[in-house]
Formats: structure tokens, sequence, C-alpha cells
């Protein structure tokens, strides 16, 4: 009777087949994350173990990697570049989600919030290069003419574009987070007379603190990714900026920019590599911690 | 059931098609791959299409980027032909050898590269040493007034606009008026192109960029320039020609070994009357004028 259900037949085998199939799409993100890691230290590890000096590589604001005589490969001015545009993006992007987030979660209802959602997730479907070109054409004459300065492609214009970039994901997850909050904290706060705005900031914001940072930590993710809106509206000059004014280049950008023409197994090749090593381990981190953060709220509130 | 009979002919068909890809002789060739410098990719597309109109036989794919594009192609195989404005370093010719290329140099044509200003800028001449002190690494002018030329108080700083550190256009420049052992002031904006260079200069009231002859606008003013001859020559095709223009180089094309069949008849072809005729037109300096 047995051998009845153990039979070999065809089915048997497509049933496994399929099995096979589908584990490997299951873990398919973790082949492509481990291939992608392993192929950029390969590709950095010559430069990083001959040619890499981790001091100059870290404090030098020279990059002068095509330098006959004295190449330079110093990338401090290009970590200041994405460090100043990711920041005032921030500065420009966390209050204006969280904002949304809230009117989105808290007040908007039915066909508002529907509205608002659908058009949120349409903001973010726009292409990175039409979010540059903008940068380019829009924004600076525009810059030029509001703040009477020289030049509009500068921190200021990259800042404003990787903004509103980062904004619409930070939304979205930032409205997750709240509309994670249970009801019942709501109308347990409503019923000791708080009013609404007490009630988020007492109640629903700190409950959903965990969430609101993993937003934030994500749409910097995102800024420090930022290639080629970056690219085309920051001006892409190496330079320690000093004001928002100032042109900056940003590390991604100079990837972009350079690889293309840059001959296989060269330092300058290695370099750019090792640059995009710095980049991944960066963003690494900031979605192990955004992650880390949201399971721990997780766990923090099962335990409640 | 499949058998060894169903899959042997399509493995072979598969592997006539990889082999068609790139083949390697110089015969039955009839793709030829051409890709590089940025200044040249204009008058090659131009070359390519009047070329393939006359011989139908012969596609020629051709691309831009950048000389660096270029010379990295031509020394990891991909290319039959490589646009550079600048010649191939001693380092790239041994990268070249590495693979088994032997990169073979042929001079198409000369350009003027233009020092280029907003319309607005009232700036007259410019010599080589006053470019090398605006942008050479410790050069000492940063505004037009040091220049003694009168802007308007915001366009003062002068914004220069450069390239991106790979392509011929900076590395010509940088020979041409910083010197050999010369480097580039950083914090210039580095353009990604010959055009981009141009359309930004356009659009800033105090900047000033180099970038070839052939992509002047009319919206944009080319400056004087004053080399040893202690004279202001604009640049322009007849300037390049005679070498009084103190800015202008030699064009290139690479191919890997002697060119040979398909590649050689296009090259030759480049050469001749049509083709530098072509060149001309599209504001470059032909090779030899005795042809014209």
């Amino acid at each position: 009777m047995n051998a009845e259900f153990d039979r070999l037949d065809r089915a048997w085998y497509i049933d496994r087949i399929a099995k096979g199939l589908i584990f490997l799409c299951g873990i398919s993100a973790i082949i492509f994350i481990l291939s992608i890691f392993v192929f950029i230290f390969a590709q950095a590890f010559g430069f990083i173990t001959e040619d890499l000096d981790v001091g100059e590589f870290l404090t030098d604001p020279t990059w002068r990697p095509t330098s006959e005589s004295n190449p330079v490969y110093g990338t401090l001015a290009l970590i200041a570049g994405t460090a100043s545009v990711t920041g005032l993006a921030m500065l420009i992007s966390v209050p204006i989600s969280l904002g949304a987030a809230i009117y989105i979660s808290e007040f908007a209802t039915g066909r508002t919030k529907e509205v608002l959602k659908v058009v949120i997730e349409m903001l973010a479907a726009i292409p990175s290069v039409v979010w540059g070109f903008i940068g380019l054409t829009i924004m600076n004459p525009l810059i030029i003419q509001i703040f009477d300065v020289p030049m509009g492609l500068n921190v200021l214009n990259a800042g404003i574009i990787l903004g509103l970039m980062a904004a619409p994901i930070m939304t979205t997850i930032a409205e997750d987070a709240l509309k994670a909050v249970p009801d019942s904290y709501r109308e347990a706060a409503e019923a000791m007379g708080a009013t609404r705005w007490q009630i988020i900031r007492r109640v629903v914001l700190p409950s959903a603190r965990n969430g609101l940072t993993a937003a934030v930590l994500l749409g910097v993710g995102r800024g420090f990714g930022e290639t080629m809106a970056v690219l085309m509206a920051s001006g892409h000059s190496v330079n320690l900026p000093t004001s928002p004014f100032d042109s900056v280049r940003a590390l991604t950008a100079t990837i972009a920019a350079e690889l293309g023409e840059t001959a296989h197994g060269s330092p300058h090749f290695g370099a750019l590599f090792t640059i995009g090593v710095m980049l991944l381990l960066i963003t690494f981190a900031i979605n192990l911690t955004a992650d880390l953060i949201i399971r721990g709220g997780w766990k923090q509130r099962g335990h409640n | 059931m499949k058998t060894i009979h169903q899959i042997l002919p399509l493995a072979l068909l598969g592997a006539a098609l990889v082999s068609c890809g790139r083949p390697q002789g110089a015969s039955g060739r009839d793709v030829i791959q051409n890709k590089g410098s940025d200044t040249l990719v204009n008058v090659a597309q131009a070359w390519a299409e009047t070329y393939s109109k006359a011989h139908p036989e012969t596609m020629i794919a051709v691309s831009g980027g950048g000389s660096g594009t270029g010379v990295s192609a031509m020394i990891n195989g991909t290319v039959d032909i490589a646009n550079s404005s600048r010649k191939m370093k001693d380092s790239e010719f041994e990268a070249a050898r590495a693979n088994g290329i032997e990169p073979v140099e042929h001079v198409v044509g000369f350009d003027a590269l233009a020092v280029y200003v907003h319309q607005d800028n009232p700036v007259t001449s410019l010599t080589l040493d006053q470019l090398a002190r605006i942008y050479g690494e410790n050069g000492d002018i940063t505004r037009w007034s040091q220049l003694g030329v009168e802007m308007s108080g915001k366009a003062d700083p002068i914004i220069r606009v450069s390239r991106q550190n790979n392509s011929g256009t900076y590395v010509y420049f940088k020979q041409a008026v910083l010197g050999k052992k010369g480097e580039y002031k950083l914090g210039s904006l580095d353009m990604h192109g010959s055009k981009d260079v141009v359309d930004l200069v356009e659009k800033t009231t105090g900047a000033i960029g180099y970038s070839g002859l052939a992509y002047a606008t009319e919206h944009i003013k080319m400056v004087p320039i004053v080399g040893s001859s202690g004279r202001a020559v604009t640049p322009s095709v007849d300037s390049a020609v005679d070498g009084s223009y103190p800015i202008a180089r030699p064009l290139f094309m690479y191919t890997a070994g002697a060119p040979a069949g398909k590649v050689k008849e296009y090259l030759d072809w480049i050469l001749g009357e049509t083709g530098q005729g072509i060149l001309r037109a599209k504001g470059y300096a032909p090779v030899s004028t005795a042809t014209l």
C-alpha cells in the first residue's frame, strides 16, 4: 500500500522540480547580494592591498586619479559632498514626510486618503534622471534668480531634489508605522480627554518611534545611493563645501562619471570600486540598523 | 525524450552565432565597431552614415563616451577603431599588448580647442599664462576683475568649467595650457561631454570653459588666445590648419594592429577627399589641405 504513495511518476518529478525552482527564486536575493559583495570586493582587492593608503583615501580632499606624475586618491571631498547633499535633503524631507504621514494616517479619511496615497506612490515612481533634469533646467536658473548667486548647480539644488525624491518612501514607511499603533491607544487617550494634537504628540508618535526612525534611516540610505539626479544637480565639482551654494561631487556620481572610461585593472579602476565597497558598507549598515530598529520595536510591543 | 540528436544541432547553431558575433579575420567582417572621443563623435557618425550609403555591405556602429572610453575598449578588445582626442599613454599601450592587441595610431584631423565664456562677458583676449593661472593648481586668478574684466558683482568669481578626468579634451588642455607637470585646480565643474560644457557656459554669466571649436553656438563667445607669437588668435579651422592658434590638437583613430580589409578601406576613405571634406564641414581642420 505504501508503494502507492511513493510512486515516482511524472507528477512526482514535476512536484520536485517546481519545489526546487521556487526554492531557488526564494533564496535568489541572498545569492545576488553575496555575488555582488564578492564581485565588488574582488575588483577592489588589488587596489586595497597594493595602492591604498587608508589615511589618504579617507582624509585627503584631493581626488586626482588620472594624474600621470602623482595620482592622488583622496575621497574626503566626495564624502563631504555626499554627506552635505544627503544632510540637506533630510532637513527638507523629514518634516515634510512626517507631516504628510501624520496627516494621511490620523486626519485624512476616505477618498482623500486613498488619492493621497496613490499620488505619493506616483511621486516615488519618477525616474531619477527626470529629477536631475528638473534640477538642471528649472532649479538652476531659479536658484540663481532667487538667491542672486552666480551658479545654481550646488548643494542646495541637489539637496532639494534629493529631498523630494526621498520624501515619498519616507512618507509611506512612516505612515505604515503610524498605522501600526493600535487604535485602542488613541481611544484610551481620547477617553482621558486628550485633544487630537495631544494624542498624536504624546501617544501615537512615541509608540511609532522605532518605525519612524527606520523611515528616516531608509531615506538617508536612499540619499547616499542616489546617483543620476545628484550628478546632474550638484555641479559635479571636487570641493569641500562651506555653504549651500557651493558645488560638490558625490561618491556615487564619481563612480558613474569615471568608471566607463577607466581601463580594467588600473589603480583608478580599483579606487572607484573601493568607493563602491565603501558605499555598499555604508548603505548596508544604514539598512541593517533600520531593520534592527523595526524588529526591536515589534519585540517591545510583543512584550507589552 | 530529448536525445543528443535533437540537442546537437542547437548547440552547433549556438556556437555558430557566437562566432559570428565577433569575427576576428579581416575578411567577412561586416560590422566595424567604432567608439570613443566625444570631440570626434559627431564627425565619426557623419563618416559612418555617408560611408554606409556608398558601401551598404559595411555597417559601422559609432558611439561616444570620451577618449578614455574608446581607449579602454581598445585595450579590452571590444572595438575595431577607437577614436581619441589625445595620444594613447605608454601605460595604455602596455595594457593593450598584455591583452595581445597592438594599437596603431592614425591622425585623422585637427581640432582647435576653443575657450568659451558667456556672451555678455566683455573679455577681449586671454594669454596661455592667464589660462594657466585660472585653471592650474596654485593659480592665483579667481575673479574676472583680476584680469581687468568688468562683470556685475555676482558674476565676478570665475566659475571654471572643465571635463571629467579621463576625457581626451581634459588631458590635452592640461598639457597645452598647464604644461607637462601641471595639474588642474580642484573645484571646477566637471562636465561629462563637450556639449555639456558649452551648454553650461552659455547659461552661466561668470563661467569659463573649454571645448572643441565644432561645439560653438550663436549664444556663446569664443575668446581669442595669445600664444607664443604674442598675437591674439581667434580659434577657427584656418587658424588651426596654419598653426597660429595655440590650442589645436591632432585627432586620432587607433586600430587593433595594422588596418586590413574593411577597416583599411574605411580609414583610407576617411583620409581621402570625401572623408576630409565631411570633417571640415563639421568644423574641424583636415589632415592635409593638399587633398582638398
